[in-house]
């Protein structure tokens, strides 16, 4: 895929997102938004997995710590044929497989997540596990910045340090934002970077919205031999919808109609000029 | 309006248990310098952005970390701040049980802990989500009375009560509108269930959210059966109300309990384990989230699902009766 092509596809994501959280009337829109360039990228350009022999040992690994953003996830992954798109028809319906946060009973995901601080010790155990195995795969996360807080993380930010897990890559949706307010306000956990390169982790800074970045960033590891890997991706929340960019009422939120196809159109306009 | 005599339409509706919560500890805040809400970015599903604006000084946010959370809120009830821990009930009752276990019970620090949009209220956003753990995993901690408000009346009382109270409190409440249950001029005592409609041929003890669904059914029992259900809204799970139990029991009538948390280690087994100790023999059946993997659906899809409902506890209440 030409890098036009992987754009076109952030574009295509970002509409099917907001079509499935308009029908499932839920979602958690704005933390979609801004983590879906980096999916997009995963799924597309990074990940060795193979949807149709998905229980290859030696698969990539991606657990999705901050798992209220499932939307971006199930789109990015019915695109990529882990299931068919008509599945997200149940999205959070009665009975559905497909719940509000990544579940294992869908095909492809790797572990269920949805309560905040989870997915890097799981992480740091796969991590570990491959090293055991002299095992080649990679194993990545995708945090929120109002889920750093959680102790966990901390505890797991030491564990991977310990053992060296080069073959591990923390990614955190950078966009300063949580459901309160700013990052700042609520719990300030700035500067991030210093923190992290002060727990043993080698830290990159990209525009999480840039495919290109996102790309060399993740394909690049390990950054240095013997540390785990962190990935500052500077991001807005609710990004490519004007009304809902840094606007925490859209943290959790549905468009009404009218939103709904402004949001369509702004979405027709930046495509035309890709 | 008698208590024998209520019928469907008497019930006024009112708000969220959540909204009477915040409203009621904001009222107390405006006295009581003592009180302080802590919240982990959790206040606007606690309904606490007006107290926050206006009591400032009064609300501590530690961000999302529920441990810390626990243990801030016990560090200030040492300190003789009467400490109101907001956080969603699943992570509140789980993340953070040390802290709730050592930090709160064990060492008596008394903090309110407040579950908000507990047991399935958060729906489709599934398990991780759902509280159906708490009152087994609190009643398996010494120190702490466990609180279920069915209704606003009760909901007040429960926040004016943990605000005074010396020993610890967890009180678990719901985002949904819920109706008055009974007339509001009803003693409210924590430690004795509250009887919303009096019966002598079949008792249905329900908590919290649930005790609506089993009023609705005592009132087709009556009308379309000539069955007589008492209803009990059993708001506190521990202490348990065992005198109740055993003037309940003494007609050896059937014993329905209706609760929003697995049936293992909630309400139902604990009455069970109080009532047979004591011999009693009476039929007994005890409704609840079954152990297996949670179905997926909104709060009230979910409770339809396993029958936590007018029909579901009508056709139970049926086959105990053999009706
Ligand atoms: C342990 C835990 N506590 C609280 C929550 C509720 N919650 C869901 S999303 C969220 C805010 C997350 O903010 P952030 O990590 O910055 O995500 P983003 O901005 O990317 O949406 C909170 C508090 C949760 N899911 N898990
Ligand atoms: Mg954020």
């Amino acid at each position: 895929m030409e890098n036009k092509d992987i754009q076109l596809k952030s574009i295509f994501l970002r509409k099917q997102l907001l079509k499935y959280i308009y029908k499932a009337k839920a979602g958690h829109t704005g933390g979609s938004l801004s983590c879906v360039d980096i999916l997009n990228v995963l799924y597309n350009r990074v990940l060795n997995v193979d949807p149709l022999h998905f229980n290859n040992p030696d698969r990539d690994r991606y657990i999705q710590s901050k798992g209220h953003c499932v939307e971006a996830l199930f789109v990015t992954m019915a695109d990529r044929g882990f299931f068919p798109e008509s599945d997200l028809e149940t999205l959070c319906a009665y009975q559905s497989h497909y719940i509000g946060h990544p579940t294992k009973k869908v095909h492809g995901v790797e572990q269920n997540t949805g309560a905040l601080g989870h997915g890097l010790p799981i992480c740091v155990g796969e991590a570990i596990a491959a090293k055991l195995d002299e095992k080649p795969y990679r194993v990545f996360t995708l945090l929120g910045d109002g889920e750093l807080p959680e102790g966990s993380n901390w505890e797991a930010f030491l564990a991977a340090s310990q053992y060296g897990l080069d073959n591990l890559y923390a990614i955190l949706d950078y966009n300063k934002q949580q459901i309160t307010g700013d990052n700042s306000q609520v719990l300030n956990t700035a500067p991030v970077k210093d923190k992290l390169e002060a727990f043993g982790w080698a830290v990159k800074e990209i525009d999480g919205h840039n495919t290109a970045e996102i790309e060399q960033a993740l394909n690049s590891g390990p950054f240095e031999k013997g540390k785990p890997n962190f990935i500052i991706a500077h991001t807005i929340k609710g990004k490519g919808i004007s009304y809902m960019e840094r606007n925490i009422k859209w943290h959790h939120g549905v468009p009404n109609p009218e939103q709904y196809q402004q949001a369509l159109n702004e979405l027709e306009e930046a495509e035309a000029l890709i | 309006m008698e208590l024998d005599k209520i019928e469907e339409k008497d019930l006024k509706m009112g708000a969220a248990n959540q909204v009477v919560f915040s409203e009621t500890l904001q009222e107390l805040a405006a006295n009581d310098r003592q009180i302080i809400a802590v919240t982990s970015d959790s206040r606007g599903s606690g309904k606490l952005v007006p107290f926050g604006e206006q009591f400032p000084k009064q609300i501590v946010e530690v961000g999302i970390a529920e441990q810390n959370l626990v243990g801030v809120a016990a560090g200030l009830a040492s300190a003789g701040k009467k400490a109101f821990a907001v956080s969603p009930a699943c992570f509140l009752s789980a993340r953070a049980l040390e802290q709730i276990k050592n930090d709160v019970c064990y060492s008596d620090n008394p903090v309110t802990l407040v579950g908000i949009s507990a047991g399935v209220s958060y729906g489709a956003l599934g398990t991780t989500h759902h509280s159906l753990h708490d009152f087994g995993v609190l009643r398996a901690i010494n120190n702490v009375i466990i609180l279920a408000p069915a209704d606003n009346f009760e909901t007040e009382q429960a926040v004016r009560f943990a605000a005074e109270s010396k020993v610890p409190v967890y009180m678990r409440i719901g985002k949904k509108a819920m109706p008055f249950l009974s007339d509001t001029t009803q003693d409210f005592e924590v430690g004795k269930g509250r009887i919303v409609k009096e019966g002598s041929d079949i008792t249905l003890i329900a908590t919290g959210e649930t005790v609506y669904p089993a009023l609705k059914a005592a009132l087709v029992l009556k009308e379309k059966h000539q069955v007589n259900a008492a209803v009990v809204s059993m708001h506190t799970i521990k202490p348990l109300d065992t005198a109740l139990l055993d003037e309940l029991a003494t007609n050896g009538k059937p014993i329905i309990t209706v609760e929003e948390h697995m049936v293992n280690g909630g309400l139902g087994e604990s009455c069970a384990s109080y009532l047979f100790q004591k011999a009693a023999r009476n039929p007994f059946k005890i409704m609840g989230i079954p152990d297996e993997y949670t179905v997926t659906g909104s709060q009230i899809e979910i409770f339809n699902h396993y029958g936590i409902s007018q029909d579901g506890i009508l056709n139970e209440a049926k086959t105990l009766l053999e009706l």
